[in-house]
């Protein structure tokens, strides 16, 4: 069977799975909807987080993006896992020893302001909105590059697929789907991963693979004898400076996105959440670490395989063949003389790879069984829905139970509660699909502004919450403010009203962290000369401190 | 209160501790020494400053979550705060 056979095979079969499980999962209350019941244990809570945290993007461009980057790779292989060390030691367990159902909640309640409540909404609504976008285009691309269909097509079937899980099964449905998806995306990176090792190491572990061998450095040495950059060489893309800020603004970033933060509500008891931040890094890890090996074995593939080659040699490629119909790998022969060379200028460079080929051409190029083909397309898609997923929920639960249930009516019934949060689901699945499909050009950089935000709002104001009894409404709301409307000029104007780099040259992807001190500076000062929170607040404070108690949480 | 008060600092100490560790790893031996520690090779593998911020650093991410939780068990243990 071809390629594409399996793969329509494959594909099929984990959608129906995915169904399956939202179909089992149904809830009828809002505890089941909002957090699944908090009965989710600690290790599935981790695969869970680990799927929900890895984007499409993770999953098909990641290791092309470091591949190219070289070093400078690192602030998204750091950056990306490091804020779960953030989050597991300074966040999760006294959310979710807390106890609520959503991140504007915690806001809201513990610093007793509509004000807070408010801001913190939008910022969920924001960051989320752009984040799902890209995961449904994801979607998309990934159906149309292997089965055919149309980008419009792909995107339709990832909103009525999530929609459904997600309406009928709320966070229950969501959390045990993600479960699968997480089962489906490791199983086919480490595939190919393992694969590629083994074809040029000899040694199928990739990470020993990558640590026992000289591919790097080998790689490396090619790339400069070609001309481009040293591939282990530190600060060749970005400044030293720059490397540092966009890995702490993606760690702190991390740590502050709503939909990472919610996984945690769901575990049985706050001790749980610390376990299962463990398991989400270590779940996480696996792809991540596999990640910069793919990275290098398969650019040093690619590259001994194509460049200064004779054209007709590499013209009877199969691989070439099919993946230079896609696009994504444009050879010419720009000065004739018969064969491709690879060079770092535009004007006589006559090989041109697209970053994603890195992940999606490697079961060709490793030459596996086009089951691994369908499989690694099944990948894409799990990541790219778990995620989608995980931010619907936070933007129906934004809506429907801070906005509606705890201002406009606070009064309404269970079942009044859950139809809206499901009509939320729709609408918004429906209102994303347009952008998903015509997506605006600046999407990619909506996604670094989405981190910017999380770091210089959220994760000040929840840490500040928890670690500081004295901080209050003035404190919080101001600083929120300030880091908010911070980072979104400075992205804002460097980006698009071509202001110059003027916070010493930091580029967009970093200034979140300066957000973020600025955010702590500032609610540190008015807080201090405000007076200090109510009683109670103080008391709420002590008891989020503790675990004990969350059990009993659970039951209501 | 005097438990929930000795409890905090202890956890306030552990959470100190590791993220000493944390930005050490990540931030001092994985960018700012980034480039004299790629002078060293191990097992004749990839530059030691490259190993870490691309490889090294995530494996101590790891271990350090899972030490705070066994910390944090026996630390909830010891003061009855345990869920």
């Amino acid at each position: 069977m071809t390629a594409e056979v399996w793969t329509w095979i494959i594909v099929l079969l984990t959608f129906a799975l995915y169904l399956g499980i939202g179909y089992w999962a149904r809830v009828r209350e809002t505890t089941g909807f909002y957090v699944a019941g908090r009965g989710v244990p600690p290790v599935a809570n981790g695969a869970a987080t680990a799927a929900d945290w890895m984007s499409g993007a993770s999953f098909i461009s990641m290791a092309g993006l470091i591949s190219f980057l070289g070093f400078d790779g690192a602030v998204y292989l750091m950056g990306w896992t490091g804020g779960y060390v953030l989050l597991a030691l300074l966040l999760a367990p006294y959310l979710r020893k807390y106890g609520k159902f959503t991140v504007p909640e915690f806001v809201g309640d513990r610093y007793y302001s509509n004000v807070a409540r408010v801001v913190a909404v939008i910022s969920a609504l924001f960051v989320s909105f752009v984040y799902v976008v890209p995961q449904l285009r994801g979607v998309g691309i990934v159906l149309s590059r292997y089965l055919g269909v149309d980008v419009a097509t792909g995107v339709w079937a990832a909103v009525l697929v999530t929609a459904f899980i997600a309406v009928i099964g709320g966070m229950k449905g969501i959390t045990w789907t993600q479960v699968a998806q997480y089962t489906v995306l490791i199983i086919a990176y480490l595939i190919t991963g393992i694969a590629l090792a083994n074809l040029l190491t000899g040694n199928p572990i990739p990470q020993l693979a990558f640590t026992f061998s000289d591919f790097a450095v080998r790689l490396s040495q090619l790339q400069v004898e070609l001309g481009l950059n040293e591939y282990v060489k530190p600060f060749q893309s970005l400044s030293q400076l720059n490397v540092f800020l966009i890995t702490l603004t993606l760690m702190v970033g991390t740590a502050g996105l709503p939909h990472v933060i919610i996984r945690f509500y769901t575990v049985p008891k706050a001790s749980d959440a610390r376990w299962s931040a463990g398991w989400a890094l270590l779940f996480i890890a696996l792809l991540y670490t596999t990640a910069p090996a793919v990275a290098v074995f398969s650019k040093y593939n690619l590259l001994n395989t194509l460049a200064n080659k004779p054209v007709e040699e590499v013209q009877q490629i199969d691989w070439v063949q099919k993946w230079s119909k896609t696009g994504l790998l444009k050879l010419e022969d720009k000065n004739g003389d018969g064969i491709y060379q690879i060079t770092a200028s535009r004007d006589t460079n006559e090989i041109t790879i697209d970053r994603d080929i890195i992940v999606l051409s490697t079961p060709e190029v490793a030459k596996l069984s086009p089951i691994v083909v369908g499989l690694v397309a099944a990948g894409g898609l799990a990541a790219a829905l778990s995620t989608a997923a995980g931010l619907l929920i936070v933007m129906a639960s934004a809506i429907s139970h801070d906005l509606y249930t705890r201002i406009i009516n606070p009064q309404a019934s269970e079942t009044t509660k859950l139809t809206i949060a499901r009509v939320v689901i729709l609408l918004v699945t429906v209102l994303a699909a347009p952008f998903g499909i015509n997506p605006p050009a600046f999407i990619a950089q909506l996604v670094a502004f989405a981190f910017g935000l999380a770091a210089s709002t959220f994760f000040p104001a929840i840490l500040l919450g928890i670690f500081d009894r004295r901080m209050n409404t003035q404190g919080a709301v101001a600083g929120m403010l300030v880091g908010l409307i911070f980072t979104a000029t400075y992205i804002v104007g460097t980006n698009y009203l071509g202001w110059p780099r003027f916070v010493f040259g930091i580029s967009p992807e970093g200034i979140g962290t300066v957000g973020m001190l600025l955010n702590f500076l500032v609610a540190y000062l008015v807080s201090r000369a405000t007076p200090p929170p109510p009683a109670e607040i103080q008391k709420l404070v002590d008891e989020i401190r503790v675990p004990k108690g969350a059990g009993q949480a659970a039951e209501h | 209160m005097s438990g929930l008060e000795a409890y905090w600092k202890e956890n306030l100490n552990l959470i100190r501790n590791l993220l000493i560790i944390w930005a050490l790893v990540g931030y001092v031996l994985g960018i700012l020494l980034a480039e004299p520690l790629n002078a060293i090779r191990l097992f004749g593998g990839p530059p030691l400053g490259f190993w870490i911020a691309q490889q090294g650093s995530i494996y101590v991410f790891v271990i350090l979550i899972f030490y705070y939780a066994y910390r944090m068990a026996a630390l909830d243990r010891k003061y009855g705060f345990e869920d």
